[in-house]
This record gives structure tokens, sequence and C-alpha cells, in this order.
């Protein structure tokens, strides 16, 4: 029986593929194989006989199975290491191309300014790009012959032979959706008003269409403090950094008193830093609403009174994300696109942060 | 509004910095724009004076001085003529840099001998165009800085120039008395009155006023009187560096007169040659059609309505705008008729704006100058031009009257606090007001005459506000106007556009934002041009009409961006398109472009063309991420900018059509310069239906253990019959048992002959009692491929 055990054991482990190992599995352990035959032979020993060989046949068998799995799991490792080197790829070449688009930093930071702002409670509206003659300036309190109509460099659109209301005009600021945002929502009110608008005007910095937000804030007793309050939280959150405010006296026909607002910022080494310095940056015109454009919007001035500002977006995209030419904004130069732009899933969020 | 700060101090006593006025004027609402100190550039020179000065060894014009200055006696060489022993000089050390030669200084050798400065001119130092030789000056210590000398001496040549933006309601300060009343009320120095003696007349005027009834809106009031025997030669030099200073040509003396009382006083003069007058002057209303030579030199023509200045003649005056050419002074003017007037505002502002006439008289009559202020404004300039030209005054003439415009607000002092902010007691709050000229009579207050602006009780905070300061108002709180985590702000539409703006960029698009408005040609490809939608004033070809799609600018964008090289582009936008010119003539949509490959050659070679079907895929995810309805038809029948047959919709039932996809036509890209094809999608945003059910529950999900099955099954069609249909057709075999049908191979020709094709399709059975038997699966496909004969003629490929 040893005999038995040194052979199969022997072969097993020399043989060379599955075939083989099951061949051997036959000649051992087959229905006609030698051990099952041994074992068949059991029947007809005496039972101290069979007390001995039982077991050792029983051992045997197992011993043989065992070494034969053995034998083909290394086997089959060694066609598996086989295959692999076979299989052998560069893997330095460039992976599946995936598309990769962005958002307009106009997009993006409109967003942003929205996160800020609606967490202080302001909605957003919006209103036509082609606005009348009424809602753009006499609503605002900007009188037919007044100078600031020349000053704004309007767009009028062509008018028709026979229509007598004034032009209507691309409107010159978002100030208008203001007065519609009165007139829908009544007070009090908080919203601000994203959006195109339209000055006749070209140069370095200076293009006939850009951005601009304007926040207004219409309750009991709303005061420029609060205002002064709200930029600079604005600011703040919007820059990631504490922003200061400098207002100075200023005239706007839509506001009484008018401030323009100064950001601090330094100017080191050629760029502006906003937070940093004791320089001041002029960014912004606001002021408290005019009674009379209260009334243009159907609220009662003498129990309501509340502030308003507008600002830049473009603007604001320069001064935070290091822009330096208003005039690319509108270019849509691809390699602009993809420098300055914003990935898709960059959604700005208060919780996540704006940048 | 420029003026000098020697010219403030005639109106205000001062010891207040150049700075800190700046900061102040800035403050209260009067911006410095500019300020031009020409002291800034001349603090390095320094006095010296010339100890010994020798003829150069070896040059005839050139001295070797030797110059004792604030750094010890420096030998210094020199070829200016006037150089020469004992005199006060203006030194320019090393290392000085010299504005009017543009260099600075070194130490070096001329023809062998060192020099170690320069002794300057008043043209090396930008001072004037002398350059006859170097600077004497008739006293002065050596060391001393020439800016201080300067200073002490000739104060004008060293007056600093501000030049600030006048916001439109402060008329007052277009003269350097109002902008003296500011800094004063601001507490910065004392205003200096400058009272006015009437001039009494010693002749009847020969020229008499009148104004028309109808005109008398326009023209209140007007003054005016003859100067006789005057001698017009150019005004003395403190009138002309006055005038100079802040970028205005000194003309003649009477010229330079008005000129600065309009600066001074804000208040526009009009001289006529008195000799040149026919008859009496009369103020009327233009019938239209009437013609001027204005003073510049053009011609003007007279609408309905306009304001005329005329003598028996004809027009000698554009009224409040610009006088006329025949009657103008000059050199040779002995008599003189001085017109002071109170011109209506917006009479001016019209008549401006319809000539373009810009004149510092129009800026502002139009703007408003202080009614009281005619007479006395006559009787300055009189005073003036009496003693710069000599001459004998007649009696005033008068037409009209000065208009009342008196009217008081209440001033609620609480106001202040809880407008601004800011608390300021009464008793400033009052001072500061009449401090600005407000006549303060219990609680009311009555604006001065020069402040049209001031129009109710909120402009009373404003001036009290102002002068006060901005700067110390202090930030305070907003509360919620709800507490508690903030309310969502977005409408849906505003929602439905941040996400299919972030899909499309997902996609691999690039945002654009292009401008609103296009050229004609392109606006026409697309539906546009025409009147409605054209802006009137354009500044450029380019920009005339309002677009009617967002596709031009997107093509345009891609023209640009492939002449730089780019051979693959994916590009989008979202913003408004105009249906037509009035306000509500408008809609936002999402509309990308892709032209070229689907992206640069790559070793796994699956790049390709982009097609069509890139396109219906985009806007079907962007719908997707609008929130879009999964079923949706897609349907022929697109706008004429599309390719006609490879171009469709996609629409909700017959009436909502929510997007466009396809090729756009190759005609309209040869005309945009775009090397197609290119492949797009437009999508109306506000189409897409808002979800009918509020809130965010799902329905129930319904998920069977039963095995689903999956059968093929190719179809030989004729080649024009529709996909859509062969699914269509296939889905309602068994509405039940049928969960999906899929396309997943077409075969155009070949072993088919021509006009036939293949279509393939995967047909998904989802049992929902029982596992399917053979028998059901074989019956669901024998009547899938009835109903797909029945509906389109194919037949079952075998």
């Amino acid at each position: 029986m040893d005999d038995l055990r040194t052979r199969y054991l022997g072969e097993i482990a020399g043989a060379a593929d599955e075939v083989a190992l099951e061949r051997l599995r036959v000649a051992a352990l087959g229905k006609k194989g030698e051990v099952s035959l041994r074992m068949r032979e059991l029947g007809g020993m005496t039972p101290e006989e069979r007390q001995v060989a039982g077991p050792a046949l029983n051992g045997l068998k197992d011993e043989i199975n065992a070494a034969i799995a053995a034998k083909k799991a290394a086997l089959e490792d060694a066609a598996l290491d086989a295959r692999l080197k076979e299989e052998w790829l560069d893997v330095t070449l460039p992976g599946r191309r995936r598309a990769r688009g962005s958002v307009h930093p106009v997009s993006q930071v409109t967003e942003e300014v929205t996160a800020v702002l609606a967490d202080m409670g302001f909605a957003v509206a919006e209103g036509p790009q082609i606005e009348s003659d009424w809602y753009n300036f006499d609503a605002l309190n900007i009188p037919d012959h007044h100078p600031a109509r020349t000053e704004m460099d309007t767009f009028y659109m062509a008018q028709a032979e026979g229509d007598n209301r004034p032009p209507h005009v691309l409107r010159t600021h978002t100030s208008p959706v203001q007065i519609r945002a009165m007139q829908e929502r009544g007070a009090p009110l908080r919203v601000i008003c994203p959006g195109r608008v339209y000055r006749a005007d070209y140069d370095q910095t200076h293009t006939p269409m850009f951005h601009q937000v304007e926040g207004i804030a219409i309750d009991r007793d709303i005061s420029m403090a609060n205002l002064k309050w709200v930029l600079e939280e604005f600011f703040s959150a919007f820059f990631g950094t504490t922003v200061k405010t400098r207002f100075r006296a200023s005239h706007f026909p839509f506001t009484e008193p008018s401030a323009e607002v100064d950001i601090q910022c330094s100017w080191e080494g050629g760029t502006v830093k906003v937070g940093q310095g004791d320089g001041w940056l002029e960014v912004l015109g606001s002021g408290m609403v005019h009674p009379k454009v209260l009334e243009a919007g159907g609220i009662d001035s003498s129990k309501w009174q509340g502030f308003a500002f507008g600002i830049g977006i473009d603007r604001l995209a320069m001064l935070k994300y290091g822009i330096p030419d208003l005039r690319a904004f509108f270019d849509s130069d691809l390699r602009w696109l993809r420098h300055y732009g914003f990935a898709p899933l960059d959604v700005p969020t208060l919780h996540g942060g704006l940048q | 509004m420029r003026f000098t700060i020697a010219w403030l101090k005639e109106h205000l006593e001062t010891n207040a910095t150049v700075d800190e006025i700046a900061e102040a004027l800035t403050d209260i609402g009067l911006e410095v724009e500019e300020i031009v100190n020409p002291a800034d550039r001349l603090h390095a020179f320094t006095l010296g004076r010339v100890l010994k000065a020798e003829r150069h060894p070896d040059a005839d014009r050139l001295r070797v001085c030797d110059v004792e200055t604030d750094l010890g006696v420096r030998q210094i060489i020199c070829g200016a003529p006037n150089a020469r022993d004992g005199i006060t000089v203006v030194v320019a050390h090393a290392g000085t840099y010299v504005p009017g030669i543009d260099t600075t200084i070194q130490v070096g050798k001329i023809r062998g001998v060192e020099s170690h400065g320069m002794m300057c001119s008043e043209r090396e130092m930008e001072l004037s165009d002398e350059h006859d030789g170097i600077i004497e000056l008739p006293s002065g210590k050596v060391g001393d800085r020439f800016v201080d000398w300067l200073a002490a001496n000739d104060p004008s040549r060293v007056d600093p120039v501000i030049e600030i933006a006048i916001t439109p309601n402060r008329q007052d300060a277009l003269g350097v008395e109002g902008i003296a009343r500011d800094l004063a009320a601001r507490g910065l120095g004392t205003r200096i009155e400058r009272p006015i003696a009437p001039v009494p007349g010693t002749f009847g005027s020969p020229i008499e006023v009148s104004i028309d009834k109808d005109t008398i809106d326009g023209n209140p009031y007007f003054a005016g009187r003859v100067i006789r025997g005057v001698r017009n030669g150019p005004s003395p030099a403190w009138l002309q560096q006055r005038l100079q200073a802040i970028g205005l040509r000194p003309i003649s003396a009477l010229v330079d007169v008005t000129n600065f009382f309009t600066y001074d006083r804000n208040r526009p003069l009009h001289v006529f040659d008195a000799d040149k007058v026919t008859g009496n002057l009369r103020v009327h209303r233009a019938e239209g059609g009437e013609r001027i030579l204005a003073l510049d030199q053009k011609s003007y023509a007279f609408e309905r309505g306009m304001m005329i200045i005329a003598d028996e003649r004809g027009p000698e005056s554009i009224a409040g705008v610009m006088g006329g050419a025949a009657t103008g002074v000059t050199g040779e003017t002995v008599n003189v008729f001085v017109e002071s007037a109170y011109w209506d505002p917006v009479t001016i502002a019209h008549t401006g704006r319809k000539l373009k006439i810009s004149s510092d008289a129009r800026y502002r009559f139009e703007r408003g100058v202080d009614p009281e202020f005619t007479l006395p404004g006559l009787e300055a300039a009189t005073s003036m031009i009496l003693e710069l030209c000599g001459g004998e005054a007649s009696r005033v003439v008068e037409a009209g009257a000065v208009p009342d415009t008196t009217r008081a607000y209440r001033l609620d002092t609480a106001r202040c606090s809880s407008l601004v902010g800011m608390d300021i007691p009464a008793k400033d709050q009052r001072a500061t007001l009449e401090a600005l000229g407000f006549a303060i009579d219990g609680d009311m207050a009555t604006p001065p005459s020069w402040r049209h602006d001031v129009r109710g009780e909120a402009d009373l905070v404003e001036e009290v506000a102002r002068m006060a300061s901005l700067t110390k108002l202090e930030p305070r709180p907003m509360p919620r106007a709800m507490p508690g985590v903030p309310a969502p702000v977005l409408t849906p539409l505003q929602r439905r556009e941040q996400a299919s703006r972030r899909m499309a960029a997902a996609l691999g698009y690039s945002e654009c934002v292009t401008y609103s408005f296009i050229d004609d040609a392109s606006a026409a490809l697309f539906g546009g041009g025409g009147e409605a939608r054209r802006v009137a004033n354009p500044i450029s070809s380019e920009m005339t009409q309002m677009r009617p799609s967002l596709f031009p600018g997107l093509l345009q964008a891609a023209a640009r961006n492939l002449a730089r090289g780019f051979a693959d582009l994916a590009l989008f936008e979202v913003g408004a398109v105009f249906h037509g010119g009035e306000p509500d003539e408008f809609e936002i949509m999402i509309a990308g472009i892709r032209v070229g490959a689907t992206g640069p050659k790559d070793p796994h070679g699956e790049v390709r063309e982009v097609d069509v079907f890139d396109a219906r895929a985009d806007a079907e995810a962007i719908l997707a991420a609008a929130g879009a309805p999964a079923r949706m038809q897609v349907a022929r029948g697109t706008n004429k900018w599309w390719h006609p047959v490879r171009s469709a919709k996609i629409a909700l039932g017959p009436k909502i059509t929510l997007a466009a996809f396809g090729e756009l036509h190759p005609r309209v890209l040869r005309l945009l310069d775009v090397k197609g094809p290119a492949v797009g999608f437009a999508i109306h945003l506000s189409a897409v239906p808002e979800p009918r059910a509020k809130g965010g529950t799902r329905t129930a999900l319904q998920i069977s253990d039963l095995q689903a099955v999956e059968r093929d099954f190719a179809f030989v069609l004729d080649k024009d019959v529709e996909a859509v249909n062969v699914v269509n057709a296939a889905a309602g075999a068994d509405k039940s048992l049928i969960e999906d049908v899929r396309v997943f191979d077409e075969f155009v020709g070949g072993s088919l002959g021509d006009g036939k094709k293949s279509l393939a399709i995967t047909v998904r059975l989802q049992p929902r009692e029982q596992t399917l038997t053979d028998g059901q699966i074989d019956a669901v496909g024998k009547a899938i491929v009835e109903k797909v004969s029945k509906a389109t003629g194919g037949v079952l490929r075998t």
C-alpha cells in the first residue's frame, strides 16, 4: 500500500495538465481504479484485517483526492499567471475621453450672490429686458428732461409709425424689476433682481451689455444702517473674508439719501485684494428708496420705507476671480471659457462654501 | 467741474490741506475725480546762489559755476546766457527728475569738466514755455524748497486743481461759491461772503427787452444793460490764469468775465456787441425752421417751441444754450449788451439735446441755476467789466419777474434716525441746514433758491446725513423677515434654468454669454429682423437686432473659435430670446451646438463626427434635468434654419413644443462662416410643465420577482419607415406585458435591395403574476409581428 501511495502522489505532483490529473484520478479512484479495487477487497477480509486495512485505504483515498485538488489549483494558478502575462497593456495610453464642459462666471457669480442673499430672505425677481420708458425711467423718479437720462447712454427701440408712446428702451439697470416686484408682491418685500442691462458704451472697461444685481428691502423700519450691515455681511460671505465698507454721500434719482459704497481693498503688487489693506474701491450705488419710487410701485410711502442697492455681477466676478478684461466675458473664446469657467457640479451653497 | 484751491479760498477761509479738502468733498457727495498739483513734481528743487561763473575752458557758450546750495557749494556747468555771479537760482541736484526734459540728473563731465547738477529754466520744470535762460529769483534763501518759494511769492503757479463729479441734483456746486458753502457747512472753514453792490446806471439802455406771452413759462425773467465805451482787449493775467488753470481758453476780457461768473457763481451770462444788434431784443418761441449761425460757427435750425432771442433782423441767440455769431463780441467791440436771464430747465434740456449742443450754459441752465441771483449776477459782471474794460453802464432793463420758488418742508429730526440710522441732535441738524442756506422756522425748513433738488422731507434728511458724514454710519443687523430656516426663494423656472445649465455643462458644453443684439443678416436667418426688434441707436452694425434665437450668437462664437484652430466644439447659452419689441415678448431658452468630432483622435478609435443623435440625447438629458416628463414625442416639422430632413421637434402632444434638435441648415452655416456640419438643440424652458403633485412623495415601487424575458425581432421595411412607428406598434401588442421596446440595429440596402432597410428591436416582457410559458411568449411574438406589419408594411426578417 505504501507503494501505491508513493507512486500516485509522485505522479500527481508531476502531472502536466488537468487531463493527466483526471486520468490519474480514474486510475486510482475510478470504479475500476486501483484504490477502489482494493477497497472492494475489504469485504473478504477478517474483521481484524479489515480494521487495519479499512482506515488505511480511506486515508489513502483522501490523501490522493487532496493531492489532486491541490495540484489542480496549482495548475490553474500557473495557467492564470501565464494568461495574465499575455494580457500586458500599455497603461500609459490615454483614458477614454469624458466630456468636460464649463459654467460661465456670470452664471456662477449670480448663483453665489443668490445663495448669500436668499439666506437673508431675498427672493429672486426677474423682468423684461426690453422695457417701457415708464418702468425704466419715470417710475424711478427720472422724468423726461432729467440729465440722468442722457448720462445713462440709453439704447432705444425703433418705433412703429403712428406709435405715440415714448420709445421702449433696453433697460439701463435692473431697477424696473424692483418696480414690477413692488407692484406684484407689495410690502414687506425683499427681492434681488439679477440680469442683463444695456448702455451704449464700448471701451476698455465698458461693454454695451453687462450684468447687474439689484436688491430692495421694504419694511416698516428698515434704515440705511441695516443696508450697511446687509452689504458687509454680503461682501464678507461672497469674498470669504471680512470686508469693511465705506459709505459716501451721493445722488441717485431713485434713492434718498443716496450713498456710493466702497469696499476695503489693497493694491499691492498691482492686483486688487478685497478685504485687505486700507484702500477703498467703489463698487456699488445704494440708498433709501425714494418715496416717489415707492408710490410708483404702489406702496404707501408714509407707512413703508426701505433700501435698494445695485452692483455689477461681471465686476464682482472680475474682483473675486481676478479676471482682467470685461470685454472677454462676451467673446466666447473657448480658452477663456475653460480657464475662467466653473465645473458643472461646482454648485455654490452657503453650507459648502462659495469658492 | 474744475476749480483751483486758490479760487476756492476766494470764498472759503480755511487752513485745511488739499488732501483734507478732497476727502471732505468726496464724503459729502462731491466726488473728487482728479487732483492735479503742480507742486508734486517740484518738491526736490531747491534754491541756490551762483557764487562765481567763469567761461568753460573748452566751450565759449558754457559756464562753469560754483553754486551755493543746501548740500554745500557745487560745481555746475550751465549753458544759459544769464548764468552769472550773484543770482538766486533753482537747482536740481544729481538724482532729481526734471519733468520738462524727462531726465534724471546725474553727475557727469561736460567737455572734461565735472558738473554736479543743473540750474533750471521754467520750461524745464514745466511751469511755462519760458526758456531764454535759467530762472533768476528776486528773493529767497539758499536751501529753501522752490515750491515753498512759489507758494509764498507766486501761489498761482502751484495752485492745485481739483476736478469733481457733479451729480444731477447738485447744480449749485457748479460754482466755486457753492462748493465753498458745502465745505463750510461741513466745518472745513468759514465762508467769505462777497456782497454785490448794484452799479447805478447813468443812462437808459438803448436796447430794450421783451418776452412773448407764450414764452414767459420758459423764460420767466430776463435782465440786461448796455455798457458803452469799453476796450475789449485780453483780460488781465490773474483772470487768464484762473481760466487756464481749469482748462478754459482766455478769449477777451468781455468773454472771460462771463466765463468767470459761470464757474465762480454758477451764473452763465451772455454778451452781445450792442452795435450789431438791430433794434430791441425779444424772447419768443420758434415757429420752426428759423436758422442761426452760432458762436461755434455751426448753423442750427430751430424746432417749433424752442426759445429764441431775436432782434429786428431775426434770431441772434439760442436762448440759454449758445449765442449767435453775428452779434458776438470782438476785439473791436466798444458797446456791449450784457444778458442775465433765468431759463426753464426742461426747455433748455430739450433744446440742447435736440440740437446736440454741449455748452457750459446749457449744462447749468438745464440743471437749474439760482433764479434769485439773476440780477446780482448782472451787477457783479457789470462791476468787473467796468473795472477791466472801462466804460459806462446804462440802467438795467428787465422783462418778466424772478419766479417764486419758495416752499417749505417739515423738519422731523427723528426721521434721520429712522431713515438713516444715525442719531444726530436736533440742534445740529438745524445748524447744518442753516449753514447750507435753509431758513428754519419752527419745524419748517425752507430750502434756499439755489437748491432746486430739495423736494421733500427725505431731502432734508439727506442734507443732514451727508454733512454729518455717512462714513460714521454703524452697521445694524437686519432681522430675518421670518424667524427660522429661510424658505426657498427660486421660482420653478429659475431652478429649471440652473439645472439645465449644469446638465449642459456636464454633457461637455461650455457656457457662453453672447450679446443680446446681433446683426440684421444673422437675425433674418433665424426668423428675426424687421422693425419690431430693431435697436434705434445701435453702437455698431453688428448690434442692431434683438436676437430671435440663441443660435446666431453661438454660431458666430463657433466661427471665431474654429478660426482660432479649435476643430471640435460644444457651446451653449441660457438666456432671453425676443419674439417682438414689447416688454412681454420674450422667453428664456437654452440652446447648444456641437461642431466637429466627439473629441480629438484617440487610440481607442471611438471618435466620430457629431450627429443628430448626439443633439437628441443632449436635448433629452437637459429636458429631463429641467423636469420634463419621461414620455415625449419626436416629430418632424422644424423651422427653416434647421436641416429640412435631419431635424425634429420634441413635443408633448400637438400643442406643446418643448424643443427642437438636429443639424443646422448648411446654408445658414455657410452664411455664418461655420465649417459644418453642426448639430444643436434649442429648448423652450418655460414650456416644460410644472410637476402636478406637490411635495416629494414617489409612487410605490413595484418590483416583480418573476424573470423578465427579452426577445429580438428584425423587420425588413421600406427605407423611409420611421423607427418610432415600429416601436409604437410593437409596444401596443400587449401593453400589460411589454415593459420596454428598444431599437438596437439599423441596416440599409445591401442584400435587402434598394429602398429597403432592416430594423432590429429588443422587446422586454415582464410577467406580473406567473412565469411566462413558451406558448405565451410565442403568442406575444406573433402579436408583435402582426402589429408591426400592419402599421408599417414590414415583414419579419428570417
